[in-house]
């Protein structure tokens, strides 16, 4: 009898026991990796910044063709200066964001009925993901004429850039959803709209965030590709626009510099928006290792 | 205690399969040939078989995730238990079985209450915040226990759910189990291809064929049964094992 009494508690203590030496360990900190990461890359640019000047100093090249690093900062601090930048970069940013969202609000909802619906699927998938392969810069002719030099051809092309990359990443998400999260859901007695929305989504959100990088990623491309070629009419003055500016001026350093700031802004957007989200979806579903990047 | 009563007692139910075939295909050959099989309410059936002898598909039917192609099944709504726990990973622990709560529908204040309590009885009580990847399998392995008793049905049914586990973790959880089985009086049909493991938790022992799956002996395991008796039992199931094994050698 006194073991039937104990045995409930007995259990309950061999297996606190056995879950404490199962679990997974904490990780040691990760101060030290996120000072060395952060520190690599300045040392890279640091290397390159004086690779480019010793070239300057050896070589001695025209300045018109490649200006040294002391007068593309030099530009670059005018630029500053005189708001131009600041100006440049606000426009394309809020063509890039907007542009961006409105490909993701159009995007969702037919990435998911493109994942559900087989027939449809069968017959757009094909094209989507041509698509994607295409330049989207090869729609800018073709949106001039529609939209003349208004902002409706900037926001053309970067749809056009944006949104089959996007449906792509939710395709491609769903598709990697384990069949055995959807058996699942049955068993626990989901309907379809609770399969779609409390199992298929969360699972396939990894391929989701992934389309929206690279959608972003095309958004930006495809806008300074249009910004660059269409300039003028009502459109504001863009980064893209800066750079032509530059080339039409022949002014070397600010070319190199509305080139920079192009740079600059895509590692930005990856640094403190996409690379946070992912990081945090990972590391909740342990595909991640807490010290990693 | 009356919420942890409307969690935990069962009202009767029991299974009834008579001459259940199944095969996957009109040309393909019969998996499941010919099975009667009658389960009481509270009992502890333990599904033994070779790999390949049908016990998943049968599960499966039962489970009503697939059809019959010919016989008759009457069985109640059962929850499900898989050889992996199969937690979802962008939920907590506590999320997970609450999910299954609500997908029953139950009220959100109750789920969260139900959740811990359910937890506790695997003996998670402080393991609700945790994500899947944070837990060891045998811990993951309880969720999935707790997430199926969450479904409330009176049928359980467990497809080799502890075949993943380490030994250690595997003898604790048969305690574990045995404890919630006779704590809540669920019907359990449990899969194995481990004769002691059958033995271990079984009332009642069936030995399928295989190619195609029958069930072609029965054992039963009697409460009173010490260590040697249940090791003399195993030895005469593992002989007849073998030999269904040995058939398919020609």
């Amino acid at each position: 009898m006194r073991l039937d009494t104990d045995s409930g508690d007995d259990v309950a203590q061999l297996e606190a026991g056995l879950d404490a030496l199962q679990a997974e360990q904490p990780g040691r900190s990760a101060v030290r990796p996120a000072i060395g990461k952060a520190l690599l890359p300045v040392l890279a640019l640091a290397a390159i910044v004086y690779v480019w000047q010793m070239y300057i100093w050896i070589v001695q090249p025209r300045p018109d063709i490649l200006p040294g690093p002391a007068d593309v900062a030099a530009a670059l601090g005018s630029l500053w200066g005189d708001g131009a930048a600041q100006e440049t970069i606000l426009t394309s940013l809020e063509r890039g964001v907007l542009g961006f969202l409105i490909a993701a609000v159009i995007a969702t909802p037919a990435g998911l009925l493109l994942s559900q619906h087989k027939g449809l699927r069968a017959a757009f998938g094909p094209l989507i993901s041509g698509l994607q392969v295409l330049p989207s810069v090869a729609w800018v002719p073709a949106a001039i004429i529609w939209f003349g030099l208004t902002d409706a051809t900037v926001y053309f092309v970067v749809l056009m850039g944006a949104v089959p990359s996007i449906i792509n990443g939710l395709i491609s998400g769903v598709d990697q959803v384990p069949p055995q999260f959807l058996r699942v859901g049955h068993v626990l007695g989901a309907n379809r709209w609770q399969q779609a929305t409390r199992i298929i989504l969360p699972a396939a959100l990894p391929g989701y965030i992934g389309g929206l990088k690279q959608g972003w990623a095309f958004s930006w491309r495809s806008l300074m590709a249009a910004e660059i070629i269409t300039v003028g009419g009502s459109m504001g003055f863009g980064l893209g626009s800066l750079l032509q500016q530059g080339r039409d001026l022949s002014d070397m350093a600010i070319v190199v510099s509305a080139i920079l700031l192009i740079l600059a802004i895509g590692i930005v957007i990856e640094l403190l928006v996409f690379a946070p989200v992912e990081r945090r979806l990972l590391r909740g579903r342990g595909l991640l290792k807490a010290g990693a990047a | 205690m009356t919420s942890q009563n409307t969690v935990l007692q069962r009202a009767a139910a029991q299974l009834e399969i008579s001459g259940l075939s199944k095969r996957f295909g009109p040309d393909a050959p019969l998996v499941l040939d010919n099975v009667n099989l009658r389960v009481e309410q509270g009992e502890f059936v333990a599904l033994l078989g070779a790999s390949g002898c049908g016990k998943s598909t049968l599960l499966n039917l039962v489970a009503g995730l697939e059809e019959p192609t010919a016989g008759e099944l009457k069985a109640p709504e059962a929850a499900f238990m898989f050889q992996d726990a199969s937690l979802f990973p962008w939920l907590t622990a506590q999320a997970n079985v609450e999910l299954a709560l609500e997908l029953r529908g139950v009220g959100r204040q109750e789920r969260a209450e139900q959740a811990r309590e359910l937890l506790e009885l695997v003996h998670l009580g402080g393991a609700g915040r945790k994500r899947p990847h944070e837990l060891s399998g045998g811990m993951r392995q309880r969720v999935a226990l707790a997430r199926s008793l969450a479904q409330s049905r009176d049928l359980l049914l467990m497809d080799e759910p502890f075949a993943a586990l380490d030994a250690i973790t595997r003898d604790l959880l048969h305690d574990e189990l045995e404890r919630i089985w006779r704590r809540t009086g669920r019907t359990i049909i449990f899969i194995t291809h481990n004769v002691r493991e059958a033995v271990r938790l079984g009332q009642r022992v069936l030995l399928m064929s295989s190619r195609p799956g029958r069930i072609v002996a029965e054992w039963r395991v009697g409460d009173g049964l010490d260590a040697r008796d249940r090791a003399e039992l195993s030895g005469e199931i593992t002989t007849e094992l073998r030999r269904e094994i040995r058939r398919h050698a020609t």
